[in-house]
């Protein structure tokens, strides 16, 4: 990366230099472009995900000519509006392969990006209600540490001790019983990861397109050949949509109907307090899973609001509930004030996990179906996706990924909920 | 708060209800081939405007019904009572 950055690398010599100019002179971090008449690869999406894949085109796989074509601005999508957990805390071996390998990512991006995503590994615990719950969490810690992934089953009192806001007491509606603890987990700065992305991107000469809408595609036989856009047509011979969210609606302009339903999902923050919590925690007897972000608020997130939506807010019912279930678990809470609460829509899956790979349309890659969880995935998805798109094949760990497990049968169904896209 | 009209029992509140999905969708004969079973259980239009959509009133009158929403704008276009369309055998 250094050779990269031998001007605009940001460092404490950097910081020392622009402070003397009174920080007027900092170069732009990305370029504005108009977008050429052709490339050689044309991401759509520029958010964490889409901006990952484009730099690790270019980093890794020596692709020259690239454009991430964004119909908003960049980083405005699913990468500004989720909860910023990280974690590789999975049961099945396609996930957990895949996640960990995201979260080694993650342990080195800031250097690798000079860039600082803020990764903090303040670790992810999830609180088991019951004795059965235990039981499946040692399962699951069991089969994380089979696959070199690291887990710590907490008993009560251990938990008690390590967060100790939580309502550990037997009088409440969910008592703890444990916990599966995931070290290495935490938090990152959602918005710093696509800023990062998409500076390294620009260094090696991606083009960051913005504004930028993609209605429809051309196709020779069975081949994409140009991506039709608000601001003319695009010559490629590559397309690569990372557009969560629209997912549906993207393949649709392709001809493909995808295993996918677009859903709202919701978070919250209250306004800033002192540290009270020094871990992520979540609970699935009521959905819920709460941080306390760099800047103090408390932040957290449940369910969907389980309709069909596309539309990036969500209704108060929902709310409401979330926030009772962050009660129960953080009484102390109560009488801090709820700042703001917004919506971003999510691609729900038919089995509650992703789809990275190829499509039936020569050309054509997905990286789509990222249910609650993509941003922690952004590295590994990105690298996976830029192996695939640069090879024209999947990499060994997303091969589990693929569109035709649907199809075939083989599905990564973590939870095991069927095909219902809104129980994931 | 969305308002949802029950055709039994007229508009209630949302929190009264249960969402099941694609009410377009139709669930092929046992013979049919593998690609009408894969086309119903897993692909959905997911569109992004007017949708039809199976609700049901759990903690109402039970009963099953359809609805008409637009998924971007949350606006409710209509509801029919499950056994409405003809075109069901």
């Amino acid at each position: 990366m250094l050779k990269v950055f031998s001007k605009n690398q940001y460092s404490g010599l950097s910081l020392a230099r622009n402070a003397l100019s009174r920080h007027r002179k900092w170069p732009r971090v990305w370029r504005d472009p108009e977008p050429k008449n052709s490339y050689d690869v044309v991401i759509i999406g520029a958010g964490g995900h889409g901006l990952a894949t484009a730099y690790y085109l270019a980093e890794l796989h020596g692709v020259k000519n690239i454009a991430v074509l964004e119909k908003g601005w960049l980083g405005g999508g699913n990468t500004g509006r989720n909860t910023t957990i990280v974690r590789s805390n999975y049961l099945l071996d396609g996930n957990a392969k895949f996640y960990e390998h995201s979260l080694k990512l993650w342990e080195s991006l800031s250097q690798q990006l000079n860039y600082n995503v803020m990764f903090s590994q303040r670790g992810v615990l999830n609180l088991a209600h019951s004795d059965p719950e235990m039981e499946s969490f040692s399962i699951r810690g069991n089969a994380m540490r089979f696959n070199g992934i690291d887990a710590e089953l907490l008993l009560a009192d251990q938990v008690r001790r390590s967060v100790p806001y939580l309502d550990c007491s037997q009088n409440t509606r969910y008592p703890i019983f444990g916990g599966l603890l995931q070290k290495r987990g935490g938090t990152a700065r959602h918005d710093a990861v696509a800023w990062g992305f998409a500076r390294c991107a620009d260094a090696h000469g991606v083009d960051i397109i913005q504004n930028c809408e993609v209605t429809g595609f051309k196709m020779t036989g069975n081949k994409v050949t140009a991506v039709e856009t608000s601001r003319g047509e695009i010559q490629t011979g590559k397309v690569g949509l990372a557009v969560a969210g629209n997912s549906g609606r993207l393949a649709a302009m392709a001809g493909l109907k995808l295993p996918i339903e677009s859903h709202v999902l919701q978070a919250v923050v209250t306004e800033p307090l002192k540290p009270i919590l020094d871990t992520v925690v979540t609970s699935g007897a009521s959905h819920v899973y709460i941080s306390q972000t760099d800047k103090g608020e408390v932040l957290f997130g449940g369910d969907l609001d389980f309709y069909n939506s596309y539309a990036q807010r969500g209704n108060l019912p929902r709310v409401e509930y979330v926030v009772q279930s962050v009660l129960t678990l953080f009484p102390c809470l109560s009488r801090v004030r709820m700042m703001r609460t917004w919506g971003g829509v999510m691609d729900m899956s038919m089995d509650g996990s992703p789809i990275i790979g190829k499509t039936p349309i020569d050309g054509l890659y997905l990286n789509s179906g990222w249910c609650y969880g993509g941003f922690k995935a952004t590295p590994g998805s990105g690298w996976c996706f830029a192996h695939t798109i640069a090879h024209d094949q999947p990499h060994m760990l997303n091969e589990p990924f693929s569109l035709e497990r649907f199809s075939s049968g083989a599905l990564l169904d973590e939870k095991g909920s069927g095909a219902f896209p809104n129980a994931h | 708060m969305l308002l949802i009209p029950c055709p039994h029992c007229g508009e209630r509140a949302q929190t009264e209800f249960t969402y099941r999905g694609d009410a377009t969708v139709e669930r092929p004969h046992a013979e049919d081939s593998a690609e009408k079973w894969y086309d119903y259980v897993y692909t959905r239009d997911n569109p992004r405007g007017e949708h039809t959509e199976w609700w049901h009133h759990t903690s109402g009158c039970r009963r099953w019904f359809k609805v008409r929403r637009n998924t971007w704008t949350h606006e409710i276009l209509g509801s029919e009572s499950a056994n409405s369309d003809n075109n069901r055998e």
